[in-house]
């Protein structure tokens, strides 16, 4: 990997690098700074990329299908090549027409009803968590000791793995997201994803369940079973994507609130506007930014894109687009109108946003229930991730209150 | 008042049916399904304009006759 730079950025709209430290110091005012100049910037680096920064720019590449393929979606140095229409994680890596038919099988699973199911166990890993927090000291991590056990938990069990797992899954995270495209030094195949995958796999194949996996094995598309590679794919996207994506906003949620107790004091005295403060959490703290290749020549904002750069779709960006929302840098906890696109737009909606929103919303909620009154213990100790999904990955609180049940 | 509602530009956000569940439903797959036929009841007008300024696809629309 030595020819891969990493020299800092001096000139966020010609040379960006959203791996860069100061861009998850300081992602939101980059996206600020750059709409106002640079609304599509350009990078040599990753082999030629763009962020776009206009909800209506983020919207149109979200919603062309044909000048822009799904089948790269995290951009690195690795871009995947022959793999579409299916991808390497379908159906999120998935083009049309194999998308629609991959999602359809998956979505019965995610609809708002049936992750209604999902809320007790969610809300009652909330307050194990909170019961241990509570047992230690007044200073607690609630990035790692809160925010990121809770998606974990809840996808564990619908795919039908051990929820102590969990550090496993962590790790594969890590990996695959905060650094893409470096291999640690070291790692052995029984250390990887793929292995997990392969074993776990394995294991509903001897012992079937009746869960996510067990689902994934025995069902069909267009009269086929789902092929190992379709198998494998899924499982790992279910993994991977409902994670730090949940934590990062359950953290990003927690950040604001211990700061903002004019917030907090809402939520207390008027807990039904919790729903309606969820979304513009989503909208203020968006954590995901997707990723397309370009498919075919198109012009965006004045730029030629051409066949295979990447292009980033910041999310969180649009959702800060003057252009789109009345007061876009102000957080306004009971906004009424907000139709902000932090699960993205059109054919990729995000799959899992009804799951997202339901642990985002319990996990807040249990929180302010018997933790009513916390500060940040160590505003400059709060480590922000870096990468395309963005969240407090350190978050030191101190609670200045705690209910024992 | 009337709503129109443009189920090829849904795409399951489910944002009108956790907002305003008297007026939308969710088919299995979760996509929007309207639940009035003609002029919103009055009482509803106020989650039907909840619905339409919360929906990401610009899918519905309100129509003030």
């Amino acid at each position: 990997m030595t020819d891969v730079d990493r020299s800092p950025v001096t000139n966020w709209g010609t040379d960006f690098d959203h791996t860069d430290p100061e861009y998850a110091a300081r992602a939101p005012e980059i996206w600020d700074e750059l709409r106002e100049q640079c609304p599509v910037a350009h990078s040599e680096r990753f082999g030629g990329a763009w962020l776009p920064t206009r909800h209506a720019d983020v919207a149109a590449i979200a919603h062309d299908t044909e000048h822009f393929s799904s089948e790269g979606v995290i951009v690195g140095e690795w871009k995947p090549e022959g793999l579409a229409p299916m991808g390497f994680a379908p159906p999120i890596t998935s083009d049309p027409p194999f998308h629609a038919t991959a999602r359809r099988l998956l979505l019965p699973a995610f609809s708002p009803k049936e992750i209604d199911r999902w809320e007790p166990s969610a809300r009652q890993s909330c307050n194990e968590l909170i019961d241990e927090l509570l047992a230690g000291g007044d200073v607690v991590d609630a990035g790692t000791q809160y925010a990121q056990h809770v998606p974990v938990r809840v996808i564990a069990e619908m795919l039908g793995v051990p929820k102590e797992d969990g550090d496993k899954f962590r790790v594969f995270i890590h990996r695959i997201l905060e650094t893409p495209g470096q291999v640690p030094e070291g790692l052995t195949y029984e250390d990887t994803l793929a292995y997990y995958l392969s074993q776990i796999i394995e294991d509903h194949r001897v012992n079937p369940h009746d869960d996510l996996i067990g689902f994934l094995i025995q069902t069909e598309m267009n009269g086929v079973p789902l092929s190992n590679e379709h198998i494998f794919g899924t499982i790992g996207l279910l993994l991977i994507a409902g994670i730090d994506t949940t934590w990062s906003a359950i953290g990003a949620s927690l950040w604001h609130l211990a700061q903002h107790p004019a917030d907090r004091r809402r939520l207390v005295d008027d807990p039904g506007v919790l729903p309606i403060a969820i979304e513009e959490m989503l909208r203020f703290y968006a954590p995901v930014t997707m990723a397309r290749i370009v498919a075919e020549e198109v012009e965006l904002g004045g730029e030629t894109l051409c066949p295979r750069d990447w292009v980033l779709l910041p999310f969180p960006a649009a959702n800060r687009d003057p252009e789109a929302f009345e007061d876009a840098d102000t957080f306004i906890i009971d906004r009424a109108k907000n139709r902000h696109v932090a699960f993205g737009l059109g054919i990729h909606r995000c799959l899992g946003s009804n799951l997202a929103r339901m642990e985002m919303r319990v996990a807040v909620e249990e929180w302010m229930r018997r933790i009513p009154d916390f500060e940040l213990a160590d505003p400059s100790a709060v480590r922000w991730s870096p990468g395309q999904v963005r969240g407090p990955r350190e978050l030191p609180l101190r609670l200045l209150s705690g209910k024992t049940s | 008042m009337r709503i129109v509602y443009d189920n090829t530009k849904c795409q399951g956000h489910g944002r009108c049916y956790s907002l305003s569940p008297s007026l939308f439903d969710t088919d299995d797959e979760g996509f929007a399904v309207l639940k009035v036929d003609g002029d919103v009841p009055a009482d509803l007008e106020d989650d039907a304009i909840l619905a339409a300024d919360n929906c990401p696809e610009y899918a519905i629309e309100i129509q003030l006759q």
